[in-house]
Order: C-alpha cells, then sequence, then structure tokens
C-alpha cells in the first residue's frame, strides 16, 4: 500500500487548518490535561491527582488503578488491598464503556511520541520495513504474564516505557527518556507504528478490553470516498478501515468494529470528503448516496482545490 | 498424502504447516521475552546494603509482587524521605527506597507513607511505627565510633527516637587509659525500627553505625536446635533425670592470682621495661 508523504493536505486546503486537525488538538489537549492532573501537584503546589498512571488517588477520594498492572500482581501471588482492586474496577469499567484503546490515543504519553515518529517517516519517505505480524502483542501479552507467574514480580513493569515516562517526567527520574528515544527510533526506521501496532502489551490489553466500548468511529460518509488514501496513511492501525470504508464487514457496518482501533479520530480528520465522524456503536446510519457527478465538474473541484 | 491435502488437513497441508510454523515461532518468541525478563527482574531482587525500603514494606520478594511503583508513599512522606528508585540506582525500577545517610525516616506517628499505599505493599496492618522494622541499626564501624574511642559523642543514641530501647549506652573498662569507661552505643534488635536516624546524625565522616537490611544482619539458628533450658522449661522437669548438680565454680571476687602486668609480658606494654 503506497503511504503518501503528506496525507491530509487536500482537507487542509479545504477545511483549514484548524478543522482539519480538530481531533488531533483535542487529543494532544487530553493527553497534556491528563497529564496536568498530575504535574501541577509536583510543580506548583496544587495536588489534583497524586500518584502516577499506575495508581493514583485524585481529591484524596478517587482511587485509580492501572488493571493490567493489577492482574500481573495478582499472578505473581499478592493479594492486593481493596483501594488498589476498587481503582482498578473503575478505570476497566471506564474503559469497558468508552472503549478500550480510547486510552492509547486519549490518555497514554507515549501516544505522542509514535504519532511523531509515523510522521518522521512519512516525512523522511521511508517506506519498507521489518514485517513483523499485529498480532505479536497478543504473544508479548501473554510473556509478561507468563513472566509475573514465574518471578513472582510485576513484570512488565520492570521495562513498561508508558509508566516509566510518567514516573520519569513527575519525579524526575531521567532514565524514561531513554526508553522513549528507543521507541521512537524503532517506529522510525524498524516498522511502521512498530511499538503501538505490534509490540505493546499495555495497546494488546486495551485491544482485548475494546470489544463493548460505545465510543465509535464510523464510515458514514463512504460513498462519498474518492480513494485518495489520506486515511490509510495517518491511522496508526490501518487495516481497521477497510471493512468499514468498503462496506465488507458484517452486515457492511459503516462502524469500525475492529478492536485495534485506538478512536484516535485522525481518519476523521484528513479526510477531505468528511466520510468519517465519531458516534456510538449502535449508530449503523449511513449517508445517503450523492447524485453522480460529471467527471468534469470533479476535475474542476480538484484544481480549484 | 493426496488425501490430506484435499481437506486441507494433515502435516502436509503448506497452509496448516505455515501456520504450525509461525505458532511455534510466536510461542519461542513467547517464552524468550518470558525468559527475558524473568532473568532480568532475578538481578533487580535484592536490595543493596545501603537502601532501605519505607515503613510497612513487605519482606523483598513479595514486595515486588505487590508495588505496582505508583509513588504515592513518596508523595505521602512530609519529610521526603522516600525515593523512586531510577534505573541503576539498586532498588527494582520505579520502587520506593530511602538512603539513610541521605534522609532518614522520621517515624510519622500517623505513618502516612503506609496509609497512602494502595495495593499493600506497606503493610495496613501496621499501625503503630515503633513496630516498623525497616532494617536494624549495627555499629559496624565499632573501630572509628568516638565513644568506643573513650570520648563521650552518644549522638546516635541521642538522636534515636525509641532511645533506651533500641539503642543502649553500654558501660565496659577502657583498657587504653585503665582507669576510664567507654559508653559503648548496643544496638537491641527487638526495638530498633531501622529508621535511620543515628546513621544520618552519626558525626564521623563515614558512619560508623549503619542501618542495614534486616536480611543482612539477621543471625538465625539451625532449625534442629534445641536450646536445653528453654526444653526444660517447656517439659517442666530434667530433661535428663538424675544427673548430679555440680556447684558451679563461680569466679571469687578476689583472685587468687594477680593478673601479670601487661608490661612484663615480652612484646607487649611499653616497650623496653627490662632495658
Ligand atoms: S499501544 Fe501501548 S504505548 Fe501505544 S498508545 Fe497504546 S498503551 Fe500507549
Ligand atoms: S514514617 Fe513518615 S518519615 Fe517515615 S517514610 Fe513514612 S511518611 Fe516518611
Ligand atoms: S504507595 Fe505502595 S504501591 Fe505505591 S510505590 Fe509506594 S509502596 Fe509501591
Ligand atoms: S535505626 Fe538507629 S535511631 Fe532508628 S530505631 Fe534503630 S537505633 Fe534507633
Ligand atoms: S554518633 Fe557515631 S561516633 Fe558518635 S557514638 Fe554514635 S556511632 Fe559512635
Amino acid at each position: 500500500m503506497s503511504v503518501k508523504r503528506n496525507p491530509g493536505l487536500e482537507a487542509r486546503q479545504q477545511l483549514g487548518w484548524f478543522k482539519a486537525n480538530k481531533w488531533l488538538l483535542a487529543r494532544r489537549a487530553t493527553q497534556l490535561g491528563f497529564f496536568l492532573l498530575f504535574a501541577t501537584g509536583p510543580l506548583l503546589g496544587i495536588w489534583i491527582a497524586k500518584g502516577t498512571l499506575a495508581s493514583s488517588m485524585t481529591f484524596d477520594v478517587l482511587p485509580l488503578t492501572d488493571p493490567l498492572v493489577l492482574l500481573q500482581s495478582l499472578l505473581a501471588g499478592f493479594q492486593p488491598e481493596s483501594l488498589a482492586l476498587i481503582g482498578a474496577g473503575i478505570v476497566l469499567g471506564a474503559y469497558l464503556l468508552i472503549g478500550g484503546r480510547v486510552y492509547c490515543s486519549w490518555v497514554c504519553p507515549i501516544n505522542p511520541v509514535t504519532d511523531l515518529a509515523a510522521w518522521t517517516r512519512r516525512k523522511l519517505d521511508i517506506k519498507k520495513g521489518w514485517n513483523i505480524k499485529p498480532k505479536t502483542r497478543l504473544w508479548v501479552l501473554g510473556a509478561i504474564l507468563l513472566a509475573s507467574v514465574l518471578t513472582g514480580t510485576i513484570a512488565f513493569e520492570l521495562i513498561n516505557p508508558i509508566t516509566t515516562l510518567y514516573r520519569g517526567l513527575l519525579f524526575g527520574l531521567t532514565w524514561g527518556l531513554v526508553t522513549i528515544l528507543l521507541i521512537f527510533l524503532f517506529d522510525v526506521f524498524v516498522t511502521r507504528n512498530g511499538w503501538c501496532g505490534h509490540i505493546c502489551p499495555v495497546g494488546a490489553f486495551y485491544g482485548l478490553v475494546n470489544t463493548t466500548g460505545l465510543l465509535r468511529v464510523s464510515a458514514r460518509g463512504r460513498h462519498r470516498c474518492d480513494d485518495c488514501m489520506d486515511c490509510y496513511a495517518v491511522c496508526p492501525e490501518m487495516h481497521v478501515i477497510a471493512p468499514a470504508l468498503n462496506g465488507t464487514g458484517r452486515d457492511e457496518t459503516p462502524i469500525i468494529t475492529n478492536i485495534d482501533c485506538t478512536a484516535c479520530g485522525r481518519c476523521i480528520d484528513v479526510c477531505p470528503e468528511r466520510v468519517f465522524n465519531f458516534t456510538h456503536r449502535f449508530d449503523q446510519r449511513l449517508d445517503p448516496p450523492p447524485a453522480p457527478k460529471p467527471l468534469a465538474a470533479r476535475g474542476d473541484l480538484v484544481k480549484a482545490a | 498424502m493426496a488425501l490430506s491435502k484435499q481437506n486441507g488437513f494433515g502435516p502436509a497441508d503448506p497452509k496448516r504447516r505455515r501456520a504450525l510454523k509461525e505458532m511455534a515461532m510466536y510461542a519461542a518468541g513467547t517464552a524468550g521475552v518470558a525468559a527475558a525478563i524473568t532473568g532480568f527482574a532475578a538481578q533487580s531482587r535484592s536490595l543493596p546494603a545501603e537502601t532501605l525500603r519505607p515503613p510497612g514494606a513487605l519482606p523483598e520478594p513479595d514486595f515486588q509482587s505487590a508495588c505496582v511503583r505508583c509513588g504515592l508513599c513518596v508523595r505521602a512522606c512530609p519529610y521526603d524521605t522516600l525515593k523512586l528508585a531510577e534505573f541503576g540506582d539498586g532498588p527494582a525500577i520505579g520502587t520506593p527506597y530511602f538512603i539513610a545517610r541521605q534522609v532518614p525516616c522520621e517515624m510519622c506517628d500517623d505513618i502516612p507513607c503506609v496509609k497512602a499505599c494502595p495495593t499493600g505493599a506497606l503493610d495496613h496492618a501496621l499501625t503503630n511505627i515503633e513496630k516498623a522494622r525497616m532494617g536494624e541499626a549495627s555499629l559496624v564501624g565499632r573501630d572509628a565510633c568516638l565513644n568506643m574511642l573513650g570520648l563521650r559523642c552518644d549522638v546516635c543514641y541521642r538522636v534515636c527516637p525509641v532511645i533506651d530501647e533500641a539503642i543502649t549506652l553500654q558501660i565496659t573498662h577502657n583498657a587504653r587509659t585503665n582507669k576510664h569507661a567507654i559508653f559503648e552505643p548496643v544496638v537491641h534488635p527487638d526495638a530498633c525500627t531501622g529508621c535511620g536516624k543515628c546513621e544520618k546524625s552519626c558525626v564521623l565522616e563515614v558512619a560508623a553505625i549503619r542501618v542495614l537490611p534486616k536480611k543482612l544482619t539477621k543471625g538465625e539458628i539451625g532449625d534442629h536446635y534445641r536450646l536445653g533450658w528453654e526444653e526444660k522449661n517447656k517439659a517442666g522437669k530434667e530433661l535428663v533425670p538424675d544427673v548430679i548438680d555440680l556447684p558451679d565454680r563461680l569466679p571469687s571476687t578476689t583472685p587468687d592470682v594477680a593478673p601479670p602486668e601487661l608490661s612484663t609480658i615480652p612484646g607487649l606494654g611499653k616497650s623496653g621495661a627490662g632495658q
């Protein structure tokens, strides 16, 4: 599949920079917002959320715990206090309701890094890479759970770049930044979306949690698609788009149902034809097909853009 | 063979063979990753001698199955005692620890660090800070300790939050001057919390008294070992009946033979005693 060097150009020209980056900006704001909930304490002395993504306490009342970390703890043979169990229950419940991989696009601090890597890769026009299967991450997930059982430790936390980065930024440790650099280089030079799309067991875990979530992307206006391929170029999990866009999924649903979709909304942003939109998983509506345009008119439109 | 090819089953089917091969590759990879992490985990299993865990921390192997490395204990500590381990610090990455000589634990009455711990890696059963056993003080640098030299420093003794229980001054004879006393700081493991105040306050360039993880200070009698007097108490009678108990020979107050003067022993005492 040819990947464009400058996807979204058409959308920016037609809709303006702001509108063609709406969801990207919303995500960056959310990611920063989550970080600031933790960071205002150490930086300004205003404590909102204490702790890190692994486990936190917000306003001294709301406990939140990473369910995968707690699962490893359980497998390592430890019985956690109820506070941690409640915290993990709340987080798991929220992601079951909204959609597991929403974590990846809207919360995880690695996402801006791998997005930047994907952007760099496009700019440098690096085409081929090491062909790792996306399902590799499920095996990695299995491996860390197995390692937790074998070692009696929370195994992935020894190397987890996500919590390492958060911890590093919030507690002034520098090691996190090295891991981030490694991931960046891996994504740029080894495989497209290498870490998040193929390796990360946290993403794999949240993918498994992604089966019930309400928040979905729909290719509702798929009749308007003119095969510019911009959405494929920006999607971090490009295999999820085709069934919804081509109507080859179950019941020809326009909803992107694949559990790998991170609900980043980048496809919505870059599509000049406004094919995609955020909706809930039961919304099966399709825009009516447009009256066929004469070819000449289409040509004019593209030129004018 | 032809049959198995036709119905798509059997080892000769290339599709199935490829799938099996792939499966085996992934399984091997999984085992490899698990083994790598296991090896990595083994490295950070034991705690370096100068690092101590917060109050109530579970024993080391258990602690690493329990602590999610959230840092809530670090945030809760009003004295900035606790730190999260950085790669290379020694303790497993991200886990809380402190170094007594840098910032000791002030033994807060309400133990906020333990209360803040969401998982129980810091055991919530610890409600009396004097029951904490973060480590154990030990006068490992005896020869440099000012008190052992016959001076009166006493600093470690005075700063101890469990003074006169965890640490006492034991008076012994000063053989150097032959007329003064030595006030030896003696730590009592049954009362020492391992807070590290003594090590922090030791006036020497390098502390003579150090707080070490319990694992490094604890001796243990073999399982098979029986202490006669305890067994006797348990049994409530002589264990070996009819043993004639001879009277113990106690040292008499006036020695029959005067101990020799140091200077009369060749090679000891003032040189040239006989010259
Ligand atoms: S795949 Fe992993 S690193 Fe990537 S965004 Fe999701 S949780 Fe974060
Ligand atoms: S008892 Fe107090 S001083 Fe000691 S580690 Fe806990 S919070 Fe800090
Ligand atoms: S609060 Fe508990 S779980 Fe969190 S870092 Fe401290 S000991 Fe570990
Ligand atoms: S570590 Fe030192 S100061 Fe603390 S209780 Fe033990 S003897 Fe006392
Ligand atoms: S503070 Fe140091 S030098 Fe002074 S008595 Fe204690 S161990 Fe000895």
